[in-house]
């Protein structure tokens, strides 16, 4: 099947010589890291984990988010979803060869990343993410494969796919839950020691990976001849509007119970993410961006004129991502780290080399995307001419 | 039938005597390796569990100096602020004073016990310098983080690092509630004004802390802050009730870093 790859337009081999690119310039960056160290990047003691960690959660999250499409389809019969159940798969697949891209950049010591299977530590949570991710990477590249190589023979998919699917129904609840366990178990650090933030992972997941997974189908509607259908982009906008709508609910829980309470340990973050503290305001006006992204893409979502519009829907949609992103990659992140255990204040922004490298790693990820992508919409395409 | 239970007598025969023959062997071979031969140093200063107390009314600008000078610069911690020997290490690049590395330090009242805050704190408080490093936490949250068991605790409660194990994932700092962990975010080396070669250098991508200085007590020495404090700084055996800390907790009120945590620090400041 993977032949399909290297049989592509002018437009195609154009994208993947740009995302070539960019991985170069990335590669170069990510060369001088490893000679010289974390020393490249913007983060501090203070501040241990940076850009990289952010954007691998926000993308956990976008792999979870295709399991939006799955239990629709294979708990509810859902047959609108037929077509696309393929492309949540391979997003998840494309997300997760993206999270792991990032712990390895973040790793101070990279070539000792099989310590963590020489030593497993059964009390880390790392441990458990480390399963879970895998896991669920490997379910879905099988799942994928299996499905599309059946569609393209036209038989049905072997039987064993069956509880492979439902088994990564868990999997996906399962990789953000325990994303999210990596930091709230953590004793001193009151932003994220809340029992609220893995259910808010989970909605902000739901509400970010269906609506690139809205974003996708308009591009491949556009540049294959494969259509969707507005139908199943109609119900993803739904399930976008519930999830973004649970997500600001949550964090309005969050900022109550901390404000309310008033426990310095707990309100120092927030007032530092929402209104500045002690003078250091860096994140303010990316968490209200984040805020009104997110508040008006869901009205957007709620109002049915707003959200049948044709040629809003994809804009709603890609405020309410990048407003997830910001939310969880820059804000969750910093956020927990400032002000310090100390309460000194430390603040962080990614450097240059820092910023390609997490570039390049977007780009690997899109590579991967753009060619399962492509093979799903041939063999689409195939089987109907 | 005779003559086949004959052969089959000679043959067990035979193998018991090889086994026999190779037994002691064995025995030897089995007992050198359920039982190693442990060389401890008879010196050597033990615990059930280790703690350290802090006299702050002892505790001057002057001490707190030679004490972080002490442990720095014995344990090979390298100093941005020291000047780089452009010969030996060419090409260095300029420093990020955010990503220093340090072991033990002074800090403000507030910033040492950020939840005991007091609006209306005595003053001479305000002005006191507290020294903070690891606490070699009974429930240490780090150890539970820590993905390949780089960070452990020995049997005497000493948070112990082998920083040729740790992947460098910082997991450990997220998880530290008192900031007690530095990453080396560069070689530390050319930093290091005079390398002392009775303690290991670090390499970049790794995390350390204080080890209360166990390679000295393994010799039946103390820690370099105690030596260095002029008093101020006791380590003793917290389980034994007649130690010399024990003692001290007795006369003394004494509080520990974010105590709610239920982290268990070891580390007590006398009051």
């Amino acid at each position: 099947m993977l032949e399909i790859a290297i049989k592509g337009s002018k437009n195609y081999w154009l994208w993947i010589v740009f995302l070539l690119a960019v991985i170069g310039v990335g590669t170069i960056a990510y060369i001088d890291q490893f000679m010289n160290g974390l020393m490249t990047t913007g983060m501090s003691r203070d501040v241990s984990w940076g850009f990289y960690i952010a954007n691998f959660t926000f993308l956990v999250g976008v792999a979870a988010g295709g399991v939006m499409v799955v239990i629709p389809y294979y708990l509810h019969d859902y047959e609108k979803f037929h077509r696309i159940t393929i492309l949540g798969e391979f997003l998840a697949v494309g997300s997760l060869v993206m999270c792991i891209l990032f712990i390895v950049v973040d790793l101070g010591q990279p070539t000792r990343v099989l310590n963590v299977l020489l030593y497993p530590s059964p009390k880390s949570m790392l441990f458990y993410d480390m399963i879970v991710l895998q896991g669920y990477l490997i379910l879905n590249i099988v799942i994928g494969w299996k499905l599309l190589e059946a569609e393209r023979n036209q038989v049905e998919p072997p039987l064993w796919t069956k509880p492979l699917i439902y088994l990564s129904i868990p999997f996906a609840i399962g990789i953000h839950t325990v994303t999210a366990y990596l930091y709230c178990g953590l004793p001193g650090r009151g932003y994220w020691l809340t029992a609220i933030l893995a259910p808010r992972f989970l909605a902000s997941a739901f509400a970010a990976g269906p609506a690139f997974l809205i974003i996708l189908c308009y591009i491949v509607k556009k540049f294959t001849k494969f259509d969707p259908g507005w139908e199943a982009i109609q119900t993803l906008s739904k399930i976008v509007c519930y999830a973004v709508i649970a997500n600001l609910f949550f964090f309005a829980c969050e900022c109550f119970v901390v404000f309310y309470s008033g426990i310095p340990g707990h309100t120092a973050h927030l007032q530092y993410l929402l209104f500045g503290y002690h003078g250091y305001h860096a994140l303010v006006p990316w968490m209200w961006t984040a805020l009104i992204l997110m508040s008006t893409g869901a009205v957007f979502l709620i109002i049915p004129q707003l959200r049948n519009n044709k040629t809003l829907l994809p804009v709603t949609c890609a405020m309410i991502f990048f407003g997830a992103w910001i939310d969880k990659g820059l804000g969750m992140i910093s956020g927990g780290f400032v002000p310090s255990p100390l309460h000194h204040v430390t603040e962080y922004a990614p450097s240059g080399p820092e910023i390609m490298i997490t570039l390049a790693v977007y780009a690997t990820g899109f590579l991967v995307l753009t060619i399962l992508y492509k093979l799903a919409t041939q063999v689409k395409e195939e089987v109907r001419g | 039938m005779m003559k086949k239970s004959r052969r089959s007598f000679l043959k067990v025969a035979g193998i018991a005597a090889v086994g026999l023959g190779a037994s002691p062997a064995m025995n030897f071979a089995s007992s050198d390796i359920s039982h190693p031969v442990k060389s401890k140093n008879e010196k050597a200063l033990t615990a059930h569990r280790w703690g350290m107390v802090i006299d702050t009314n002892k505790i001057t600008d002057e001490v707190v100096e030679s004490i972080v000078e002490a442990c720095h610069k014995n344990h090979n911690v390298p100093d941005f602020n020291h000047e780089v020997d452009e010969k030996k290490y060419p090409k260095t690049r300029p420093v990020n004073h955010k990503q220093e590395v340090k072991w033990i330090w002074e800090e403000e009242f507030h910033n040492a016990f950020p939840d005991k805050e007091d609006e209306f704190l005595a003053e001479k408080f305000h002005d006191l310098p507290f020294l903070v490093t690891c606490n070699h936490c009974k429930n240490a949250p780090c150890i539970q983080a820590c993905p390949t068991q780089a960070t452990f605790k020995r049997e005497d409660g000493i948070v112990l690092m082998d920083f040729h194990r740790c992947i460098g994932c910082r997991f450990c700092m997220a998880a530290c509630p008192f900031g007690a962990r530095s990453f080396n975010f560069r070689d530390p080396r050319p930093f290091i004004e005079e390398t002392i070669p009775a303690f290991p250098t670090r390499s970049k991508g790794v995390v350390e802390k204080c080890n209360l200085c166990a390679e000295r007590l393994a010799k039946g020495e103390q820690p370099h802050c105690v030596e260095a404090s002029e008093g101020a700084i006791v380590v003793g055996d917290l389980e034994d009730p007649k130690s010399e800390v024990r003692a001290l907790l007795n006369e003394h009120y004494t509080i520990r870093r974010k105590q709610s945590l239920g982290t268990e620090p070891s580390v007590y400041y006398v009051m």
